[in-house]
């Protein structure tokens, strides 16, 4: 089952660092999400992306976490030669993450 | 307890208008303010206005205060807003020019200037945050220098009665919280207040972000009426507490989780975002669904400011040059690397220097890397993307030429070639000793 299926998320960007939240849609999920979406996978699975290291905030009253992503905006926003210089579809490639699947999604 | 409502009548300098209007029309608001002011776009104005003094504010001005100055005076709703960008003044002014020529007169309107401290920075050379070096070592690159300023100076002129307060560079969740100062009289050391008004200016400064812009997902997140999105406001009660919502029938949705996405947006550490005044804690924060399109936010905190102020440094970087070519139908992908691996040739071969080069398929790798999209299945067009960085002009120039050429040189049927080459201004930051910023108001009448 992919991350999608039991989290929202959104990407920020401030220079050359990038954070995106990992928001359960039901809060019985936030455990699993805890588990499972660390920071070590978040910065695997954003091998060639994230040249920086990936640390994660957890926020229990909104069954959320936050992976702040150093060195992954192509030096910064406003000198990056990327497409997308603010690297905002970056939380739609970690909603791809595969996890595995607990009993009810929805 | 007496409470305000805050319009968000723009999260960006490009964003909409009418639902600004709406908000103002309908909204039953007591403050509208606009956030318009992105991370590089002082630097740019200062440039404007170096080549013309009365330049060098947000070019939308004119036509956002034309919208929606006749409805805010006839109904008294103080306007707040960054628009003032590198001349806060000439903004000002303009701004009295327009009223008067809408038969507005009266209008009290402030210009907050001082968040220009260039001299401040060159007389102390600070250390760059983001890469090694100082404000010393950009040399003649370096092309502006503006505080991030605090709510503090929009308060005063709001309590010396502005009816319009423009400013340069401030902290977005200072515009917001600048109308909770003055209608509460919040203590500027109150730190658990002045968190929690950092969370309501935080959660609008975006605008249309939390009311379900940036944030519908087909099928996983709908959203209805994306096209006439509704804008934010926030009912703030004078002891911090906090409704999100919207005009009533406008598009869109308040829920708990555009809140929540909101909330995290551009936060690194939750514990400590700091402000110039007061490092806010989003860390206990809860969201609960009072009512449709009605979302009570609370629980933000704070912790005392520090003694600096973040100041952001607009240099120039370099140039970046860039082509684009499509390619479509059976084989349209190996063309495409094709015309990649003839580029990357072609630069080497006629020896285009540069620092930095990317090769991009568009449709296929761009947005996160061949690697991340490695999974991915092949598609039936794929738009190549060639930009690369370089010390002048003239070399920036030469990378889209040498995608433009593949037209009659390169795979078969390369179609929409697209090319172009600029000076990149760049932003850094420093930290400054706060007292080294003097910001003062400044008072224009119409």
């Amino acid at each position: 089952m992919k991350l999608r299926e039991i989290a929202h998320s959104r990407t920020g960007d401030k220079g050359n660092t990038s954070n995106i939240s990992v928001i359960a849609y039901h809060a019985k999920h936030y455990p699993l999400l805890k588990e499972l979406v660390t920071a070590e996978r978040v910065k695997a699975h954003f091998a060639g992306v994230v040249e920086g290291e990936v640390v994660r905030y957890e926020l229990p009253n909104i069954a959320a976490l936050n992976f702040v992503m150093d060195q992954t905006l192509g030096g910064g926003v406003t000198r990056s030669l990327a497409l997308d210089a603010h690297g905002k579809s970056l939380s739609s490639a970690l909603l791809d993450l595969e996890i595995s699947a607990p009993p009810d999604p929805h | 307890m007496r409470t305000i409502r805050i319009g968000s009548g723009a999260g960006y300098s490009g964003d909409r208008i009418e639902p600004a209007v709406e908000l103002a029309e309908k909204g039953d608001i007591d403050y509208l303010v606009f956030e318009c002011l992105g991370e590089r776009t002082v630097a740019l104005a200062q440039q404007a206005r170096m080549k013309n003094p009365e330049s060098g504010y947000d070019p939308l001005l004119e036509e956002r205060m034309r919208a929606v100055l006749p409805l805010c005076a006839a109904k008294g709703i103080k306007i707040v807003t960054n628009m003032g960008a590198a001349n806060p003044e000439a903004a000002a002014r303009k701004t009295a020019e327009i009223a008067r020529s809408l038969g507005l007169s009266k209008l009290k309107i402030a210009a907050v200037v001082g968040d220009d401290v260039l001299d401040a920075c060159k007389a102390g050379d600070f250390p760059i945050m983001e890469f090694p070096g100082s404000i010393r070592q950009l040399g003649n690159k370096l092309l502006s220098a503006n505080a991030y300023l605090g709510a503090g100076p929009m308060a005063d002129a709001l309590t010396k009665g502005a009816d319009v307060v423009i400013t340069g560079r401030a902290s977005d969740p200072a515009l917001f919280l600048a109308t909770m100062i003055h209608a509460f009289g919040w203590a500027m050391d109150d730190w658990n207040l002045l968190g929690q008004g950092t969370v309501a200016g935080h959660l609008l400064e975006c605008a249309g972000q939390i009311t379900g812009g940036y944030f519908a997902d087909p099928g996983y997140k709908d959203i209805p009426g994306l096209a006439r999105l509704g804008f934010p406001i926030g009912e703030v009660g004078a002891d911090g507490s906090l409704v999100v919502t919207k005009v009533p029938g406008s598009g869109g949705a308040v829920t708990a989780q555009t809140c929540k996405e909101q909330l995290l947006y551009e936060v690194h550490d939750p514990v400590r975002y700091f402000q110039p005044d007061v490092v806010a804690d989003f860390s206990q924060v809860s969201v609960e669904e009072i009512a449709p399109d009605r979302v009570r936010v609370s629980g933000g905190r704070g912790t005392k400011r520090t003694p600096t102020l973040k100041v952001s440094v607009g240099y120039v970087d370099s140039f970046i040059g860039e082509g684009q070519i499509s390619y479509a139908g059976p084989g349209a992908l190996a063309r495409g690397r094709l015309a990649l691996d003839i580029v990357r040739e072609r630069l080497k071969l006629t020896g285009v220097s540069t620092s930095e080069l990317r090769f991009d398929l568009i449709g296929m790798d761009s947005l996160h890397g061949s690697r991340v999209s490695a999974h991915g299945n092949e598609p039936y067009e794929v738009r190549v993307r060639v930009t690369g960085r370089t010390e002048n002009l003239r070399e920036a120039v030469r990378i889209g030429n040498e995608v433009e050429t593949l037209y009659t040189n390169g795979p078969a049927g390369g179609g929409g070639a697209w090319k172009s080459a600029r000076d990149v201004v760049a932003v850094a930051s420093v930290l400054l000793p706060r007292e080294l910023a003097k910001p003062q108001v400044r008072f224009v009448e119409a």
